[in-house]
């Protein structure tokens, strides 16, 4: 993994390749590549999609070796949908394989000047890249079909729906599992808007004829792996509940701590929560002959994911996760399993984020343009999106630009970026994530309902304002980290509990690279990570007032606790002096 | 007095999802827990009318005690 790959979608005479080490950007992986070349590479003021944006694309330190958990994607760019920096990963097959051909990033640069669309090619020969107008407005899985066909079963794709051939604000760039079904997404930020824009349809992976990458020090590498998994399983959270439930399993407790925003943020619980809890997921799929434990990634031993079949005992998609269930359930007010699996579904083969679509549906209905709770209509108006037409676009463009056409007030988004899964008034650590993350709320960028709601790593009130900074700030610093490495961020869970989990995977990433990586070492990189991405959005406009939550959190009082943020300016503007 | 108790994930095995309990007033929670023969691990998130509760609080009449496994997600 030691060369960037380099397409130039503006070449005159078409795409042009050319390939070139890592120069300064060696050491770097994940987010930390992505975030370094756009904060380097990319003009600040330019247009999201113009030429002058680049999408990067980087498997993480770790991925591609026999390292457990270490399959995350990370896809980076100037963000359509926050005009500031973007990373969003996705698990799938395809950090493992980039990583594997000896790809540390593979840059997209420049637009192509007619309308033609491509499919880039990338095995251990080389790289094709082939206009491909057949492929037009397919839809996900049918896209992934067509490969299969084309390129053999051995496959894996990254590939963009309808949504990002039309440049959503919403569109997802869609990662291919482990039986290549188009599911795992880089969701958040329009990331498939800026691959539309480039031109590219798909890229197929190949790593056939090449080998799993050797760390510096094979032994001790093989050694520490075997103390993360050992960590893993020990875990409560990654051995026994993530497996068994899903993420789904947090339905319950979120409403239950009146954290679960329901009818657009309306209220911080939701009376359908059980009907759609993780419980009750689990039990329909196994009724259903579908399988509740299942990885997204070879190599994943925690396995929060699944599979979701109709009623007639058919596949529908992949167990919804958390997010989804809640997006396009509470948020809603649809307690229906069936009808979120088909959102779900219907979400991943159009290629849109599930909690962009989730959140600007529960805008369009405070709206009323549909009524809270109907399912039917939900489905409808996603398949819109799927089908272009102007209320589709409308809703594509996510919901602050939906809050905008149809006159709301209550729009759930920071830096135009919709809010996932937990109200910041009842879990305020979360709030200052939301307000703060360079990224737009994203509750992973440091995913405080951990110490808030769940105890792990220690316990901060999520009612009271205070140390909810701090806890954010630490986490913020981590996750910029570990989503540099690969790892998925649950084994977040087992590393803040337990220290020698922790330790392993120093001990791993030091044998990997034949160098010594420390805690601080660690911290470090989260920071600097974190500062370049402030940096680049400081220089497209941002301000500290862009880091603040939308007004009606801190005026209207959240039931049944009765809360509002609280947290105050002059601290959020704190979060980042270390 | 009368509690209303929410159990979760596996806590629900062997046992149920809501039921009303009888108990003597003053009542904590960890004798709440010990009735249910959860073992002092399994009860690792416990909330009393929605907010975070430990296993000294002492229960009140129309209380809801909800008790949660280790679990995370997200």
């Amino acid at each position: 993994m030691d060369k960037i790959l380099r397409i130039d979608m503006g070449s005159s005479g078409g795409p042009k390749c050319t390939v070139s080490d890592l120069g300064g950007y060696a050491g770097f992986g994940g987010r930390a590549m992505t975030s370094a070349i756009v904060a380097q590479e990319v003009p600040p003021l330019c247009h999201p999609l113009g030429a002058e944006n680049k999408l990067v694309i980087a498997p993480g330190l770790l991925s591609g070796t026999i390292a457990a958990m270490s399959g995350r994607l990370s896809i980076g760019c100037k963000s359509p949908l926050t005009g500031g920096i973007k990373e969003s990963n996705a698990g799938g097959q395809p950090a493992q394989v980039l990583a594997r051909l000896g790809y540390a990033a593979i840059v997209i640069e420049g637009k192509p000047a007619g309308d033609d669309l491509y499919k880039i090619l990338i095995h251990k020969d080389g790289v094709a890249i082939t206009a491909d107008n057949s492929l037009k407005m397919m839809l996900n899985y049918d896209l992934v079909a067509k490969m299969k066909q084309e390129f053999g079963e051995k496959i894996c794709c990254i590939s963009i729906g309808p949504a990002g051939e039309m440049k959503m604000n919403a569109a997802s760039i869609a990662c291919t599992d482990m039986e290549q079904r188009p599911t795992r997404h880089c969701g958040r930020g329009g990331v498939g808007a800026v691959m539309g824009a480039k031109g590219v349809k798909a890229i197929v992976l190949d790593d056939t004829g090449m080998p799993v990458r050797t760390p510096r020090d094979p032994e001790k590498f093989r050694d520490a792996n075997k103390r993360f998994v050992e960590g893993l399983m020990k875990h409560p959270v990654t051995g026994q509940g993530l497996p068994t439930y899903g993420t789904n399993v947090l339905t319950n407790i979120m409403s239950e701590a009146g954290g679960y925003p329901t009818f657009n943020f309306q209220q911080g619980s939701f009376d359908g929560a059980s009907k759609i809890s993780g419980e009750t997921l689990a039990e329909l799929e196994k009724k259903r002959g579908a399988n509740p434990t299942h990885g997204c990634h070879r190599g994943c031993v925690i396995r929060c994911s699944g599979t979701y079949n109709d009623k007639n005992g058919n596949f529908l998609t992949k167990q919804p996760e958390y997010e989804t269930v809640w997006s396009h359930g509470g948020n809603c007010g649809i307690d229906d399993l069936d009808a979120i699996a088909m959102l779900d579904f219907l979400d991943d083969n159009i290629g849109v984020d599930t909690i962009e679509m989730g959140a600007t549906i529960g805008v369009a209905m405070e709206a009323g343009i549909a009524k809270f709770g109907d399912a039917e209509a939900a489905i409808a108006m996603v398949k819109e999106v799927g089908q272009g037409t102007y209320l589709g676009r409308i809703l594509g463009g996510g919901a602050a630009v939906a809050g905008k056409v149809f006159g709301v007030e209550r729009v759930p988004v920071v830096k135009g970026q919709a809010m996932p899964a937990y109200d910041p008034r009842a879990v305020k650590g979360i709030g200052v994530t939301y307000a703060t993350s360079p990224m737009g709320a994203d509750h992973t960028a440091g995913y405080a309902v951990t110490a808030n709601i769940l105890k792990v790593g220690g316990y901060v009130d999520p009612l009271k304002s205070d140390g909810q900074i701090e806890l954010s700030r630490d986490l913020q610093i981590a996750t910029a980290a570990v989503d540099s490495t690969g790892m998925c961020i649950f084994i977040a869970f087992a590393i803040l509990d337990q220290p020698e989990t922790f330790q392993s995977l120093l001990d791993m990433l030091s044998a990997c690279h034949g160098v010594s990586i420390t805690a601080d070492g660690v911290v470090d990189l989260g920071k600097n990570v974190l500062s370049m991405e402030r940096d680049f959005n400081a220089r497209a406009g941002f301000t500290k007032d862009h880091d603040r939550l939308p007004r009606f959190f801190s005026t209207e009082k959240l039931a049944p606790h009765q809360v509002t943020f609280d947290v105050k300016d002059e601290d959020l503007d704190r979060v980042f002096n270390w | 007095m009368k509690i209303t108790v929410k159990l979760f994930a596996t806590l629900r095995t062997d046992r149920f999802e809501q039921d009303v309990l009888h108990a003597e007033s003053g009542t904590s929670v960890q004798q709440m827990i010990d009735m249910l023969t959860i073992p002092p691990d399994e009860a690792a998130i416990i909330f009393v009318n929605g907010r975070h509760a430990d296993l000294r609080t002492a229960l009140s009449d129309g209380d809801t005690l909800s008790i949660f496994p280790p679990i995370g997600g997200g």
